[in-house]
């Protein structure tokens, strides 16, 4: 059995995986609640915020540069994406926006690996981000805990955005019923237009936080892409409460499970999203009726 | 005989076409790549794909986890093989196409509960959760990272002789007589019933079950049967390269396989097969080339994205398309001309349907409800048809009639109360059951099959009655049930779509269109008919039209009819119900409705004179 010190220990990286993957999983979930439209582009978007940390950080050294950096490429590239390509598929079935948005996520990663090869690179550790953190029963890495409490903030920005402004609420609309907010007069293509970049800046700086935390390579975004679709399978679809819970559920989940036996740690999250779709196929906080 | 029936020596020609591809082409790639290999490994992509474009091109169901099946066919044999389980390598690799073919069954029935981008999702996370289980809880079996090395091939013997499939050319023969049979089963799959039931789900689910399919189970079939294909096609994998590689199970795999159907033309059978030829030469040939030999996965992502914008049907699909249209002036098939009485008399007939216990009612609401939230949409309304009446429920909009008939047709669950057909209880029946009863109903907004001709849409409301809900009849052609041809012909003279009969729906007029969705409801020959709002949108003339053919083909049919022209209300009903808020107003002879007080009350606000 595990002790007590290797317990907590876990569950507060659960938190620190599951903080991360809440973020991304709630860019995919606003977009695909929004939109219709399953970024399968999410992944590599990721990836890029990651790539743009490493190009920063190589110049300057100056984290905050990094985020705001990372967040503007992702905004420029969410902007192309949506204008370029996304707008022509709202009237196309929701395989082909599928199809197009993986195409273009291997466009992504494979431009990266020309540019940077496939090596992986690594992205120094801020320096404020050195050291650790005494909590008493465990040490944890300073920036882990850093990065807990920047995606905690971010997320709480995301919220106050939603659900305490006025296209916050033109976005939470358009999740119920897209049809009816452009009958009622508001332009809810621009809408679109300004969801997706959102969804793609907080892939994109999710990636800038994660960058020092792993290594950096060009289809790093693959597996945070596939546990991001069980996050919003369990949380349900194009709820941002469901996609805050059920990342840190899918977090704690895999720490949790490592704990006891690493090698079973992803059937874990699988074996979980199989029952909640048996015993709640809408997810813990979708609504029913839409997909 | 129909045309896709398999004694006309025409309908075998994409077959030939075939074989002697599959002679004459490794010569030439002999002669350009010294091996067969690289025509071998597009083969398994194209067995692969045989199974994914039924699934994806044919149903419209966009798996992104195929690989689980590729993955799991393909290492239970080399397991068997290479632990020396079993020495039959033919026997290993029945036993792991059958493991990947239950694997399926698990995987689908959870899978299918959802449509669409969730149904995309589980199953992409399927997939991953196959890898993860090979390449770490199950390493002992499948070498976790490393694979399984030193996959047998199989061999032949007959009496002395003996012939094994290893090397290139040995390997190329086994994989493309697989290739063979594999095209061979798809062809037949895609001709049959079964056939003509996915292409309907892909096009409108909703109708399909409506018209007596089982839906869900033909869901479950393809699904299935699509992993017998990945399964045969990971087998073949494991003993072409002697060797089972780990990212067979990996969502690159499974990425390949959608990426090269959709570049080769979905739904086309062969597509897949060409797509991987693409995906192939470019890798191997852009490789090559030092400027740009890195990048050629971008030029497939590219060449990928601009397809899927530009031409979404793919090369072989586009290349069938322009060679199509040249020769789209083809006089439509005859359609066998009966007389108008022969029509009827046929037309009239009608399948028994399973009777409980004798009623004199053909059909029965008793106190039937249902709510939405507070609305209480249908509240409390019974209704008793003889056998053959016409009953009209009117009301003003929001009356709840669609909902009515809804409940009645079991597409929606009723709070409480209870339906009856003939004497038996249906009120726990689905909406499928319902039609295999004999009820159909026609829609108020059009529920046709749209890329499909007038002649195939009525075939599948004709064949949901005649096969039931589930039938694999897959070596059987769809034109070869006489009885069905017999009502197609019959319906499209009645319904005036001669001129139309082999034309694509979605050209057709809206007055066409609307005749046909009647047409729809009739195919079934049922003994109950649901009319929703069937003169909806139609000019005074096509009115007329209509009128006469609920009139003509209506006769000894039991009908609810629900509608707001009046006239016609009238005219074709013996009696009314008058449906106000949910609850019955009045119920009468049309007579006794028009003098009635309180409809005009609510009809008329309480102006009536």
């Amino acid at each position: 059995m595990p002790t007590l010190a290797q317990f907590l220990s876990q569950a507060f990286n659960g938190i620190a995986l599951g903080s991360l993957l809440a973020l991304i999983a709630s860019g995919l979930s606003i977009i695909l609640g929004t939109l219709g439209v399953l970024n399968f582009a999410h992944g590599a978007m990721f990836m890029l915020g990651a790539y743009t940390a490493y190009v920063v950080l190589g110049h300057w050294d100056s984290f905050a540069v990094a985020l705001a950096l990372g967040a503007l490429v992702l905004f420029a590239v969410g902007f192309a994406t949506e204008r370029g390509l996304i707008r022509f598929y709202y009237a196309r079935p929701k395989e082909d926006q599928i199809l197009v948005t993986f195409g273009l996520g291997i466009m992504l990663v494979e431009a990266v690996r020309y540019v940077f090869g496939g090596l992986s690179q690594r992205v120094p550790l801020p320096a404020w981000g050195q050291g650790i953190v005494n909590f008493g029963y465990f040490i944890y890495p300073l920036y882990r805990v850093e990065a807990i409490g920047l995606v905690g903030v971010l997320l709480l920005a995301f919220y106050v955005l939603l659900y305490r402004t006025r296209i916050g609420l033109v976005v939470r609309a358009g999740i119920e019923d897209p049809l009816m907010v452009e009958l009622l007069g508001t332009h809810v293509r621009r809408a679109f237009l300004i969801v997706f970049c959102l969804g793609a800046m907080a892939a994109g700086v999710a990636g800038v936080i994660y960058a020092p935390l792993a290594a950096v390579i060009p289809n790093m975004g693959e597996p945070f892409l596939v546990e991001c679709f069980v996050v919003v399978v369990i949380g349900g679809l194009g709820s941002f409460p469901g996609a805050v819970v059920g990342g840190i559920v899918v977090g704690e989940i895999l720490s949790l499970t490592t704990l006891f036996n690493p090698a079973y740690a992803q059937a874990a999250i699988y074996a979980v999203m199989t029952l909640v779709l048996i015993v709640r196929p809408r997810g813990l906080f979708g609504t029913m009726g839409r997909a | 005989m129909g045309r896709a029936d398999w004694r006309r020596p025409a309908r075998w020609w994409p077959e030939i076409a075939l074989v002697v591809a599959l002679i004459v082409l490794p010569f030439g790639f002999d002669a350009w790549f010294r091996s067969p290999d690289l025509l071998t490994r597009i083969l398994i992509w194209g067995i692969f794909g045989l199974g994914f474009d039924l699934l994806f091109g044919r149903t419209g169901l966009l798996s992104f986890g195929q690989a689980a099946f590729y993955g799991t066919g393909g290492f239970v044999t080399a397991y068997l093989l290479t632990s020396n389980t079993l020495d039959n390598v033919w026997l290993a690799m029945l036993i792991g196409i059958l493991a990947a073919t239950a694997f399926s069954v698990a995987v689908g029935f959870l899978a299918l509960r959802r449509v669409g981008i969730y149904f995309a999702m589980i199953t992409l996370a399927f997939g991953e959760l196959s890898y993860f289980l090979e390449n770490s809880p199950l390493s002992d079996f499948t070498g976790g990272e490393n694979g399984l090395p030193g996959v047998p091939a199989p061999t032949i013997h007959i009496g002395s002789f003996t012939y094994a499939f290893t090397g290139s050319w040995p390997s190329y023969q086994l994989v493309a007589a697989f290739f063979f049979a594999g095209f061979v089963v798809a062809r037949f799959v895609t001709l049959s019933p079964v056939g003509l039931v996915l292409t309907a789900i892909q096009q409108n689910p909703e109708r399909t079950a409506a018209l007596g399919h089982d839906v869900g189970a033909y869901k479950l079939a393809v699904f299935v049967f699509a992993a017998v294909f990945a399964g045969c096609g990971g087998v073949l994998l494991g003993i072409f390269q002697s060797y089972m590689p780990p990212d067979a199970f990996s969502l690159e795999t499974s990425g390949q396989l959608v990426i090269q159907t959709v570049i080769g033309g979905a739904g086309t059978l062969i597509g897949p097969a060409v797509g991987a030829a693409v995906w192939l030469s470019l890798r191997d040939v852009l490789q090559q080339v030092p400027a740009i030999g890195d990048l050629w996965k971008f030029i497939l992502g590219f060449v990928f994205v601009v397809l899927v914008t530009l031409l979404p049907s793919g090369i072989v699909g586009t290349i069938a398309r322009l060679w199509a249209r040249p020769r789209s002036a083809v006089a439509p098939a005859a359609t066998a001309h009966r007389d108008a009485a022969a029509r009827e008399t046929l037309l009239a007939a009608r399948p028994a349907a399973p009777k409980a216990a004798p009623s004199e009612f053909a059909l029965e609401a008793r106190d039937v409800r249902k709510a939405y939230g507070g609305i209480r949409a249908v509240d409390g309304v019974s209704l008793a048809l003889p056998e053959g009446a016409c009953h009209a429920v009117i009301g003003p909009n929001g009356a709840g009639k669609s909902t009515f008939l809804r409940l009645l047709k079991r597409e929606e669950t009723v709070d409480s109360g209870s339906i009856l057909m003939h004497g038996a209880d249906i009120t726990a029946a689905d909406v499928t059951a319902a039609y295999q009863y004999g009820l159909s109903k026609s829609y108020q907004i059009n529920q046709l099959f749209p890329q499909l001709t007038v002649r195939q849409n009525l075939r599948i409301g004709a064949l949901g009655r005649q096969r039931g809900r589930l039938r694999l009849d897959i070596f059987r052609s769809a034109d070869g049930f006489p009885q069905v041809e017999a009502v197609v012909d019959a319906l499209i003279e009645e319904l005036d779509l001669t001129a139309c009969a082999d034309t694509v729906v979605s050209v057709l007029a809206y007055g066409e269109k609307r005749r046909l969705e009647l047409g729809l409801a009739l195919a079934s020959q049922p003994s109950v008919l649901l009319l929703d709002e069937p003169l909806a949108g139609l000019s005074p003339a096509e009115r007329e039209g209509v009128k006469d053919l609920i009139r003509n083909v209506g006769k000894g049919r039991t009908i609810i009819l629900v509608e707001h022209d009046m006239d016609a209300v009238f005219e074709l009903a013996q009696r009314i119900t008058v449906l106000h808020e949910g609850r019955v107003l009045a119920e009468g002879t049309p007579k006794e409705i028009s003098n009635d007080p309180s409809v005009r009350q609510a009809y008329l606000g309480g102006m009536a004179p």
